[in-house]
């Protein structure tokens, strides 16, 4: 069987991955997909842990409702489904009034 | 408690007026306010005159009489209450009190019937009225100390009266400032006496004066010396005397009655007052007795010798105001507290007389306080002339007049306490020689001679001392000196008003009596002042020193006198009549019969003329000695320093400090939404590595 370890490094590789390209790529497109693979790192770790404590725990211990890591992870693609719809509709608006997807130059919300 | 007198009513009813003339005078008619102000003093005037009928000696009251209203201040177990305390010694000072400040209430009238700030004036004088009463009607130290504050506030507010003169509010300040010093010492006195008594009353079983009596005198330097030396530094404040004298002469900036009322016959015998009340701590310290003799004995003959050479009508009155301040401290250094007081009534008599004529002449010529610029008045104004000479002659001690008796007390109590001595005497005798030396160079300057109104050339170096402060008076000070011109035809010399000169010739008839009361044994008098307030004055212990002095005074008064020891009395009585004849004989040569001498002698003895003319440089010294370093340290220290340094530092150090983290932290929002989510991804990888720490080292 698969370690839990093994898992968390996965997921940690992938969050880092996002994390880098968030901050390093200019096209919002991208740092919009950047999220995504965040998010699905986080739910890779959530499905990971989830397995772990309903295996490796005691039947007499394990107070974790069934299938609680699962249900975060439908949350998480609810919200990222929902992110994702506002999100676009955000790029296509910006890009109809600014002609660019480039963030550097998407600037003005600042004091 | 027998009978319920009321007491309160005394100070309240001139309260009540100052609150009416205050708050509504300014809508009043000026015969409204002088009614209002009349009314209410006159009725004090009245209710104190019936306290006292109803509590003479005889009358089966028992003095002293206390009278508590209500608590005023309760701390732990000390409490101070609202309370009234009438013996022999308050009845004297409120009848005095009251009585004068009527009568230079109605000379008011007359005297500033022409000034603006009429109600002004009448409210302040009736608040002097309310505070004076509650000074001297007190039952404990602090209700006194309030009336003490409030005598020396309505003495700020009306030597300041005539505010537009830089010169008077100058004045008003520099008496607080320097009274204020006084009030220290006083309130370190007070907190001494509640550290060891626990309280502050008077009288009564558990009140100072019971409690101090078990005490045995103090050899040495203990705290009932200091609490006495406390106190009468506190009293040389509000008194005028040497040290903190300077304010006085000053004060004559104020309008003259209030000289007269304030600074002459009322406030500044406050002080002697105070002594007297205290006497029973001040007979336990020898050396606090002994040094208020030496300090009073140095003021007695400084200011005689530098009214000699002032040539302000006033101001010669402020200094001989200061000496007979002296006087009575005098009496109180050498344990001889009813000759202090008696001297004490007759000054108030005489000095407020002085000081009234002295206004009269001033409003007769149109505002002029020079006497070199007087002369020849007599004629013109033969009343003021008149209660004048009556009232010089009461002052330089020539009998039958009021001040000779008092004064003869005093100087025979000198001589025979173990503090004053035959030099102490001598002294006093001398003083008064000079007393009597520049009270009638007044009277010839003023009165004889030719009037030389405007004509004479005043501007020789002699008047440098104060030439910026008469060049004030002369014009802007005395508007009623214009308004008088316009109203009576240029200046023309006019006797003052009946309702000027009515409470002079009471005054003088006071003063010409005033004394009788206290004719000495020898004499063939009886001395009734002497007894009547020997039952406050016996209630302290006697105690070795004073026990000699009192003995002698008593027996010596009380018709077991030898033959010698009446003919003592009569050499040192002659001995001061002897003093004050030659002080007049001196005065008559130099400044009737030959007015050019007295510019020979001061141009011979310049050095000394030029010491005495600017009071022995005093103002100066203090000015040199603690004003400059006070201010010096207060712009340099506590202003640049503290002020400006620290404090601004602080205030505008953490706006600035704010502003500038401002700043910094702006440069964050960029704009730059990479920037944005490296923040956000530092500080997510700031808290994992902190929970990593945590976690390795658990």
């Amino acid at each position: 069987m698969v370690p839990l370890s093994w898992y968390l490094i996965l997921s940690g590789i992938l969050f880092s991955l996002g994390v880098l390209g968030f901050l390093l790529k200019r096209n919002i497109i991208t740092i919009f997909m950047s999220i995504e693979l965040m998010l699905n790192a986080v739910n890779l770790s959530f499905v990971a842990f989830a397995n772990y404590w309903h295996t490796h725990l005691p039947p007499g211990q394990n107070t974790i409702i069934p299938l609680s890591g699962q249900v975060f992870v439908f949350f998480v693609m609810v919200v990222a489904a929902a992110e994702a719809a506002v999100g676009l509709a955000i790029i296509i608006s910006v890009y109809r009034t600014r002609e660019t997807l480039n963030v550097d130059r998407v600037n003005l919300l600042k004091l | 408690m027998t009978k319920n007198l009321h007491l309160w009513v005394i100070p309240l009813l001139p309260l009540i007026g100052t609150a009416i003339n205050g708050l509504l005078g300014r809508r009043f008619k000026n015969a409204m306010v002088s009614a209002v102000a009349l009314l209410f003093t006159a009725a004090s005037f009245g209710w104190a005159v019936w306290a006292v009928w109803t509590v003479w000696p005889g009358s089966g009251i028992a003095l002293p009489h206390i009278e508590t209203i209500a608590t005023w201040i309760t701390a732990g177990s000390f409490s101070a209450p609202f309370g009234f305390y009438l013996d022999q010694l308050s009845i004297v000072m409120v009848l005095v009190v009251t009585g004068v400040g009527f009568l230079i209430h109605i000379y008011s009238v007359g005297y500033m019937a022409h000034e603006g700030g009429y109600y002004r004036f009448f409210a302040y004088l009736n608040l002097f009225m309310f505070f004076m009463l509650t000074l001297v009607l007190a039952n404990n130290y602090l209700l006194m100390f309030v009336g003490w504050e409030g005598v020396g506030l309505a003495s700020y507010l009306l030597i300041g009266f005539f505010f537009l003169k830089d010169s008077a509010a100058d004045a008003g300040k520099k008496a607080f400032i320097v009274n204020r010093i006084g009030d220290m010492a006083f309130l370190i006195g007070m907190f001494l006496l509640i550290q060891h008594f626990g309280t502050l009353d008077f009288g009564g079983k558990a009140g100072v004066f019971a409690q101090v009596s078990k005490f045995a005198p103090e050899a040495g330097w203990g705290w009932i010396t200091i609490t006495a030396l406390c106190l009468m530094f506190g009293a040389t404040g509000k008194s005028a005397q040497v040290p903190l004298y300077v304010w006085l002469p000053d004060a004559m900036e104020g309008p003259t009655p209030v000289s007269a009322l304030i600074h002459a016959a009322t406030m500044v015998t406050a002080g002697i007052y105070m002594i007297a009340r205290s006497h029973a701590i001040f007979n336990l310290a020898p050396h606090a007795l002994q040094i208020v003799a030496i300090i009073v004995f140095i003021t007695a003959i400084f200011a005689a010798t530098m009214g000699m050479a002032q040539t302000d009508i006033k101001r010669v009155l402020a200094y001989s105001t200061v000496s007979q301040l002296g006087y009575m401290f005098l009496a109180c250094g050498v344990a001889a507290y009813s000759a202090g007081i008696f001297h004490l009534m007759t000054h108030a008599f005489f000095k407020a007389l002085l000081f009234l004529g002295a206004g009269s002449v001033i409003h007769a010529v149109g505002g002029e306080q020079d006497m070199r610029r007087m002369g020849g008045l007599w004629r013109k104004i033969p009343w003021t002339f008149g209660v004048v000479t009556i009232a010089t002659i009461a002052i330089a001690g020539i009998p039958p007049f009021a001040g000779f008796f008092s004064k003869d007390e005093i100087l025979g109590a000198v001589f025979h306490s173990p503090y004053g001595g035959p030099v102490i005497w001598g002294i006093g005798v001398l003083t008064a020689g000079l007393t009597s030396f520049y009270m009638f160079r007044l009277l010839f300057m003023t009165f004889f001679g030719d009037l030389k109104l405007g004509s004479v050339d005043i501007g020789e170096e002699a008047h440098a001392a104060h030439a910026p402060a008469q060049a004030a008076h002369g014009s802007a000070s005395h508007s009623h000196g214009h308004a008088d011109d316009q109203s009576h035809g240029h200046g023309g010399v006019h006797e003052s008003p009946w309702v000027m000169l009515a409470p002079l010739v009471v005054l003088a008839a006071l003063s010409f009596v005033g004394g009788w009361v206290g004719v000495p044994q020898f004499m063939g008098g009886h001395n009734e002042i002497e007894h009547f307030l020997a039952p406050v004055m016996q209630s302290g212990p006697s105690v070795s020193g004073e026990a000699v002095s009192d003995k002698d005074a008593t027996t010596s008064h009380a018709g077991e006198a030898t033959p010698e020891k009446s003919s003592e009395e009569w050499l040192l009585a002659g001995t001061s009549i002897v003093a004050a004849f030659v002080g007049l004989f001196f005065a008559y040569l130099l400044y009737y019969k030959r007015p050019e001498l007295p510019d020979r002698i001061t141009s011979k003895m310049h050095g000394i003329y030029m010491m005495v003319l600017h009071k022995y440089y005093v103002d100066e010294g203090y000015g040199a000695i603690f004003i400059k370093p006070l201010l010096a340290l207060s712009t340099v220290v506590l202003w640049r320093g503290v002020d400006q340094g620290v404090i601004d530092g602080l205030v505008n150090g953490a706006g600035a400090a704010s502003r500038g983290v401002g700043h910094e932290l702006r440069q964050m929002q960029s704009g730059n939404i990479r920037s944005y989510a490296a923040w956000v991804a530092l500080g997510g990888a700031a808290i994992v590595a902190y929970m990593i720490w945590l976690g390795v080292t658990r």
